[in-house]
Parts: structure tokens; sequence; C-alpha cells
């Protein structure tokens, strides 16, 4: 399956050589599993197996949870209280699903900006890197699903807001919100299709996951030099290659069970942290909380939807060129949308040939701005839609989209990238000295 | 443009900061020591007693607890009332029984009452229910060391009574320094020394609201104690598996890491 020269799966005995011979099954477990991988990876690439192991973990707690929980208006959030109360373990249950979304949300942030820093997204890893982006999609709408089933106060506001997103499309945005709810407003119908899809979708994720990785195997993967595997013969692909078993998955479930240890404490001692106390209100129509606030993996998206009001010159401009098609609220939505847009655009945004931020001296103030912004946008998410919040936003926000559109495409004409070492090996032996004569 | 930005930067957080004080001065949530904060608290089972007592005497007067199956009273890490006792507390409320269409008092396996009063929320969760501290700026990064501030707030709520009324529609509200806009429609519940307990135990406003608010933190969290100790679990496996994998970790790399192992 790898493009990286390397010894392929061999049947030994004769059950292995019929079996071979009709389904290939075990050869492409083989040839996945001992892929050679850059041996200079660090520890930023040890996330993607925290988010398989993600996935797993949320569809085994979801599938347990659903066979106690009721989705329906009158004993949604009830059933989750006798989930609480009287399922056995059903409190640890539930605490993990909830807070696994986090940890998943987590790890993706991450793993994504991993990708941004080392150039992961270029020639020849785009479509890893789209694929990638679909399922960060996926992950929200499921994410999004997910905290409307136990029917509390921000579930339904919630649902109510986002919903309301699709109504701001002028002209079939009512007939598609009316679609997506199943009604003219959040309800039982709502609760039913949420919870189906919440079901359905993860298994789509699941499956996209191995597209993702069958992508990342053909071209091998991307390592913090950016310098591709040399492939000429297999002798050389070795001297900058280790195999994955058992070299990174070691050091990967290393990296998971520490990350564990942090998870259990959190979910131990204090479960809620991450929540929203209105949430433990059940979902009331007749009273709106005084701030409707996402969970925090949406808050740097939301801040962007809610930052470009209409005196915002950019909207202002928007809504006179389109006769006024495109207000606020439409405005709001393209932007949120956008941002994620751009995210996908990158391999084609970013001009420089160089492709780890380890040898683009100027890149890397404004990755680092483009993080702290990140965070930024994410407090203002949380704090109400009023000055000074709104105007923090829209800086924010206008930073985002301004490294994506702006930043990249300069940068790489501009910037003169330092010395980029020849292979891999080169790299890790000044890491690590070399074999034959130990590092001082 | 750019001097506009920073200024605006720059007033933004002189901004933030005051309106985190101002917000403090709003809503007074006082952090009080729970017996059963951090990753080794416990509930004290004798306070939870006497916090079921003042529920019984004064809060159920008007609040539920529709969530709380009264055998859970008798549950290790709750109050922990023996069978007969449970039994014996039961049978002081009523409930309605579809199968002999008729009430009948009510046994171990129903749950408490749903409010009484249509105005009074339920108290099953209230204590998850709320966030006493949400500071510095919003961040709600103070929980961290405070707690989520629910149990605080409902201490706080009843010590907030200020002893102001005012009537507006023909509602009477009371100023309370925890409530949220600063007037509550619920009349001042605790007098001092209301509820007698058999020990002896204090019963000032201040003891009495710390026992209801812990009480009602066991009601909105009873399996706290046993999530605690699998969380402890949890912790303690996973570092010993980090070290045992650190430690192969480190093995397996060494041959290629330029120190070759003898």
């Amino acid at each position: 399956m790898s493009g990286i020269p390397h010894d392929h799966y061999e049947p030994k005995s004769g059950f292995e050589k019929w079996l071979h011979k009709r389904l290939p099954v075990v050869g492409l477990m083989y040839d996945t599993i001992m892929i050679p991988t850059p041996k200079n990876l660090n520890w930023w690439w040890i996330w993607g197996i925290v988010l398989a192991y993600c996935l797993v973990h949320m569809i085994v707690t979801g599938i347990i949870l659903v066979m106690h929980y009721t989705p329906h208006v009158d004993y949604a959030f009830a059933s989750v209280e006798h989930i609480m109360r009287d399922v056995r373990g059903g409190h640890m249950l539930r605490y993990l699903h909830m807070n696994g979304a986090s940890l998943f949300f987590l790890a993706v942030y991450i793993h994504i900006f991993r990708g941004l820093y080392y150039g992961s997204y270029k020639a020849p890893r785009e479509v890893t890197w789209i694929i990638g982006m679909l399922i960060f999609l996926l992950m929200m709408a499921t994410g999004f699903m997910g905290y409307v089933l136990p029917w509390g106060q921000m579930s339904f506001w919630g649902a109510t807001v986002i919903t309301g997103l699709f109504g701001a499309i002028p002209f079939i945005g009512e007939p598609i919100q009316t679609w997506l709810l199943g009604g003219p407003a959040v309800d039982n119908a709502t609760l039913n299709r949420f919870f189906s899809l919440h079901y359905l979708l993860p298994f789509v994720i699941a499956a996209l996951v191995i597209v993702h990785i069958w992508a990342f195997h053909t071209t091998g993967n991307n390592n913090p030099t950016g310098v591709e595997v040399r492939r000429g013969s297999k002798e050389e692909a070795e001297k900058d290659t280790l195999p994955f078993w058992p070299y990174f998955v070691i050091k990967d479930l290393f990296a998971l069970a520490v990350i564990l240890a942090i998870f259990f404490a959190i979910v131990g001692f204090m479960p809620n942290y991450l929540g929203h106390p209105d949430n433990y209100i059940e979902a009331n129509p007749l009273v709106t909380p005084s701030h409707i606030v996402p969970e925090w993996y949406f808050l740097p998206f939301y801040a962007i939807l809610r930052a470009f009001t209409s005196d915002v010159w950019v909207v202002m401009f928007a809504s006179w060129i389109t006769g006024g098609i495109i207000d606020a609220k439409f405005f709001g939505v393209l932007a949120m949308f956008g941002a994620i847009i751009v995210m996908v655009l990158v391999p084609w945004l970013d001009t420089s040939r160089v492709r780890s931020g380890r040898f683009r001296p100027q890149f890397r103030w404004w990755f680092y701005l483009l993080i702290i912004d990140f965070v930024v946008l994410m407090w203002c998410g949380a704090m109400p839609a009023e000055p000074p919040y709104s105007t923090i936003a829209l800086i924010g926000s206008a930073y985002w989209f301004a490294y994506f559109l702006v930043i990249l495409p300069i940068l790489g004409v501009i910037e003169k990238p330092t010395a980029v070492p020849a292979t891999i090996e080169e790299d890790f032996e000044a890491h690590y000295g070399t074999k034959a004569t130990p590092a001082e | 443009m750019l001097k506009k930005i920073v200024l605006s930067a720059a007033t933004a957080l002189a901004l933030s900061a005051g309106g985190a004080m101002a917000a403090g001065d709003e809503a007074h949530v006082e952090d009080v020591a729970f017996s059963f904060e951090g990753p080794f608290g416990k509930f004290d089972e004798n306070q939870l007693q006497r916090g079921l007592k003042v529920y019984t005497e004064v809060c159920s007067a008007c609040h539920g607890l529709r969530y709380v199956p009264l055998r859970t009273l008798g549950d290790e890490g709750g109050p922990h009332f023996s069978e007969a006792e449970v039994r014996a507390y039961a049978e002081r409320f009523e409930v309605f029984d579809a199968e002999i269409d008729d009430y009948r008092p009510a046994k171990p396996t129903d749950h408490f009452p749903m409010s009484g009063d249509p105005n009074a929320p339920d108290l099953s969760l209230m204590a998850k229910a709320r966030a006493g501290f949400h500071g510095p700026a919003g961040t709600g990064l103070n929980q961290l060391f405070k707690g989520m501030g629910g149990p605080e707030y409902i201490y706080s709520l009843l010590n907030g009574y200020t002893g102001e009324e005012k009537e507006e529609a023909g509602t009477l509200f009371y100023e309370n320094t925890a409530f949220p806009g600063g007037w509550i429609s619920m009349a001042p519940p605790l007098f001092e020394e209301m509820v007698e307990f058999d020990d002896g135990s204090a019963n000032s406003i201040e003891a009495m609201s710390e026992d209801v608010a812990a009480f009602l933190m066991w009601t909105a969290e009873p399996k706290m104690m046993a999530r605690k100790q699998a969380g402890f679990v949890g912790v303690l496996m996973l570092t010993v598996l980090s070290v045992l994998l650190y430690l192969t970790n480190k093995r397996l790399w060494a041959p290629h890491k330029g120190k070759r192992e003898a």
C-alpha cells in the first residue's frame, strides 16, 4: 500500500497461503501496521492514535448509553438521570462519554495545528488533509447533535440557535430550517432525528478515518523536517524510517496512557468542569437562558459567527452590493463556514516551497499568533456579544482570515527559509547521534 | 486604523477586568469548605442526614426532588439510613398509584414527590445546575481550585437575604445578594434554630444552610464517592501503565538512538 519500499507479507503456513490467495486480509493488515515511518517523528505526532482511541471510546460508551436512553422530549432528561442514578456504572459511562467529546476535540485541534505547522497539508498530502477536514466537520455535527440529546436548557437553546443559522440563508433558509428540525421549532421530531444521526455519523467518521489512513499510507507520513523519505531502494528507505510496529505503536501508547491518566482525573474528580450548569435544567421552550453558550470546542467558530454585526464595514459593503440579500446574520454564517473552508483550501493558499515551519523563520511567528488568536476567539465566544468582546472577536476573526488568505500566500514569496537537512537520517542523527558513535 | 485596534484592545482588557469585578459585586457567592471537595473529599453522613431534615421540614413544603429515588437514602456514600428508617421516612409522602387509582403512602421504590408549588423549581439537580464561580474574566479557571460552586451558591443564597422587600405586579420580592438580579420571589426560608437536630448540632442559619447545601449536592450527584473512587483507580492504573510503557519505549528505541545496549 505504501510507496516507500519495504518487506511485504509472505504467507508461510498452508492455511495462510490458502487464505492469501482468496482474501489478502492478513497481508493488508501486515502492510498497514508495518508501514515504514520516519524515525524523527516528535511528540506532536501522537495525537492520531489518541484520536483513533477517542473514536472507539465514544462509539463503545455511546452504544451502551443508548441501551438506557429514551429519545423523547418527555423522557430524555429523566432517562439521563436514570443512567446517572440507577444504571450500574451509568454515571461513569455518561461522564466518560461527555468528557470523551472534549478529549476528542482537544486532540483534533492539536492534530490540525500540528499539520498546519509542519505543512502536512502540502503536496502530495492534500487528499489526506481534505478528508481530515471532512472528518472534523462531521465531528462538529455529531458533537452538536449529541449535546442536544440530554434535553437540558443548553441542549434546547443551542439547537435553536444553531439550526437558526440555516434560517439565515436567503430565500431557501426557512424551508431548510424547517426540514432540519422536522417542524417549525425544536421539538420531539428534532430530538429523534438528531438521535438517529448522532448514532449514524460516527460510523461515517470511522469509514473516513480508514480513507484518511489509506491516503497517508500511500504518500507516507510527513515528519518534523518536511523532508521526504528516500525511496531509491529498501536499504535507503530503512535509513530514514522504522516500522510503525513496534516503534511507534509503543511510543504512541505511552503518550495515550499519560493523556488518559489526566483524562481519568478529570472524569473522576471534576466531570462537569467543561460542561454548562444550565444543562442540568430540563429544556423549557418558555424560558431562555441569559447566556446561550455552546460547548468549549465550538467557541472560536461561534465567536467568528457573532463577530460580524451590521455595523462592520465589510458587512455593510456586502449588504449594499447584494441589495440587502446578505445581511449581518447571513454574513456571520458565511464567515463561520468560511473560517473552515479557508482551512480546507490551505494546501493551495500556502505558496512556500518549504514544507515544515521549523525552517520558516517568519512563518513561525505568524503561526504562533494564529494559536493565540484561536484561544482569544475561544474566550470571546464564551463572553456576551457586547463591547469590548465583540471588537476583540472581530479583530480575531480578521486575523484568522488574513492568516490563510493574505499572510500564507505572500509569505511563501518573500520569506527566506533556513537550511533544510538533506535527509531524515541526518536530522535524526543530529538529535540522537549516530548508531556507531554515541552522542556526547 | 492600527492605532484604533491597539486602543480598543487596551480598553478591552481594562473594561473586562472592571466588568468581572462588577459582576462579583452583583452576585456574591461565598466559598464554603465542604467535606466533599477535592479528589479525596467525602460526603459527611451525619451532615447529609441533617440536611435531609432541613429539606423535609422546610424546603419540601414547596420544592420537590423528583429524580431522587427514596431508596437511595439508604445507599452507602449517601445519608446511609437503615432499611427500616428509609421505609418509615418514605411513608410521610403520599404518591398517586395508577394501579389502584388512588393515593397511597410512598414506598422506598418511589421517588421523592415533585414540587408542590409550581413556581418552586425542583431541587434534585440544583447543586449542579448553578455555578457559583465564573472568573477570572469569565474563563472559569477558578472553578479548578474552588469547585463549580453549586452548593456554595445554595449556601450563599440562603444566607444572602438583606431584609429589603419590594412589591412588583402583585408579587413580593426579597433582596438577595447571591441571586442573579438581586431580587428573589422566595421568602427567607430559614430562621435561627428552626430545625432541631437529635444530636444537638448547631442550628444557626449558617449551619442549617451548609447542611442542606451538602444534602442537595448529594441529591444532584449521588454517585460522587463511587466516581472519585473509580477516577482514583483509573489514574493509578494508568500511571503504572505509563511508567511501564515509558520503560518499554526507552529500551525499544535505545539501539537506534546512538546508545547501543551492551
